[in-house]
């Protein structure tokens, strides 16, 4: 995936997303930072769920959003698989109605149903309510959900920040079969580095709204075993 | 029981349904749009909904005695054009009910479109769906039961109108006798014993409504 933003802007409050160029190309490409770097709404923005001030966004050949163009594609119209942070199933719906929720047709689907449900081994808990599922099963349904969509781009935003350590291990290799398997472009939002270094290739650091630079992992991070960064990480250099 | 005593009941039915159903398609797109949406004017027309709320019934009828009689704006135009007469009608009685309802309606379900996550419907917009899918498979839904309360609130509060009705619309025995009017009555003429048969008639029906109101809340709660 070739993912390039040029001059973008967006205002909230006192804070501001500003973006003046990037191009990365990456297959699972990390974006990392403190809270309130402006990861989410970054990632929202590629959503189409937050209209900047002005700018231009690209993944590979399709351009997402040119606001001097007048471009705007609408969520539904940008073939985009978004994990919200707080998952977002739909309570009413049962586990198979959430997964199919966006499901295209069996012609125009390019991720069986039954690969998916295989891959997250989610089989014996289709017929279920939503409400009757644990933490780690919710977050493979949310997974299952985003990938029946057939996505040309899958959108992470720190999808096991809110699982504790032992489940956050638990639901890692699904995100690398995910990541090995399906071979959809990935953002991945996180703060955690050993998240960043387990699954991405490359890495967006931002900061106060800004992206500070783009790099491997191995060049972010002191050692392939220490997640600590390595001096000067927030420094200003692209 | 007698004749008389079904009629007023079978009004007071009928002009509270009414109202309700007249007052539930214009209640839920301005809930919806308090709930979700910015506009000017917004803070202006939501505390002009809670004005009958706050202020006396008899005054709410007063003003729609103005707007709805002859010579009112309203009143004068609907004579013109359709040569209706509204005011000391049964149409007075559905006009008061439903202006009195209507923060009922509004209130309870706006407060449902809140309690929406707006992820579940932005996620529902990325995986595809129209808005108008969104509406129809997620902030209904969700927001169904919320509506059903907000139409057995105003429905009930319709039921008791009192203020309002006998302002607008008398107490003409067999036209506009609401149950209210015909307990106030009939304590004015010292039958206090037929205003308690029509007071336990009215507990009955609101028993009920929201006894309904409350299963269908179980029924339709998410699993």
């Amino acid at each position: 995936m070739n993912f390039v933003v040029q001059n973008l802007q967006l205002a909230q409050g006192a804070f501001r997303l500003e973006i003046p160029d990037l191009s990365i190309q990456g297959n699972v490409i990390g974006i990392f930072g403190e809270s309130g770097a402006g990861k989410t709404t970054l990632l929202e923005v590629v959503a189409g769920l937050r209209r900047p001030a002005s700018g231009q966004i690209r993944v590979d050949d399709l351009c997402l959003t040119d606001r001097a163009k007048g471009t705007f594609l609408l969520p539904e119209q940008r073939g985009i698989g978004y994990v919200p942070q707080d998952l977002a199933l739909f309570p009413h719906l049962s586990v198979r109605k959430n997964l199919t929720y966006g499901q295209k047709s069996a012609a125009a689907s390019r991720l069986g149903f039954s690969h998916v449900i295989e891959v997250l081994n989610i089989e014996p808990l289709l017929d279920r309510a939503v409400s009757d599922l644990s933490g780690g099963q919710k977050q493979r349904i949310v997974f299952g959900r985003a990938l029946l969509s057939s996505p040309r781009l899958l959108l992470m935003d720190e999808p096991l920040a809110s699982l504790d350590h032992e489940l956050k291990i638990s639901i890692i290799p699904y995100l690398k079969r995910i990541r090995d398997e399906f071979k959809i472009p990935m953002l991945y939002v996180s703060h955690s580095p050993d998240e960043v270094v387990e699954l991405c290739d490359q890495v967006i650091v931002m900061r106060e709204g800004k992206c500070l630079r783009t790099d491997p992992p191995r060049e972010i991070f002191e050692t392939s075993t220490s997640m600590a960064l390595k001096p000067g990480i927030y420094d200003s250099r692209k | 029981m007698n004749a008389d005593d079904i009629q007023v009941i079978g009004l007071t039915l009928g002009t509270a349904a009414l109202s309700t159903l007249i007052i539930f398609p214009f209640g839920v797109a301005l809930a919806w749009l308090l709930a979700r949406k910015e506009w000017p004017g917004k803070s202006l027309v939501d505390t002009l909904v809670a004005l009958p709320l706050v202020i006396p019934p008899v005054a709410t009828g007063l003003i729609l005695l103005n707007l709805l009689g002859r010579r009112g704006p309203i009143g004068a135009f609907l004579q013109n054009a359709f040569g209706a007469q509204i005011v000391f009608t049964w149409k007075a009685v559905v006009a008061a009910m439903a202006v009195m309802s209507f923060p009922f309606l509004v209130r309870t379900v706006r407060l449902a479109f809140e309690e929406i996550n707006p992820r579940l419907e932005q996620v529902a917009r990325t995986l595809g769906a129209s808005p108008v899918r969104v509406w129809m498979t997620i902030t209904l839904p969700l927001a169904a039961r919320g509506m059903m309360a907000g139409a057995v609130w105003a429905f009930a509060r319709a039921l008791g109108e009192f203020g309002a009705t006998i302002l607008v619309a008398g107490n003409i025995p067999g036209r506009t006798t609401t149950i209210s009017v015909a307990i106030y009555s009939d304590i004015q003429l010292g039958q206090d014993g037929h205003a308690y048969q029509l007071l336990a008639v009215s507990a009955v029906i609101a028993f009920v409504a929201i006894l309904f109101s409350n299963r269908f809340s179980r029924w339709g709660a998410p699993r």
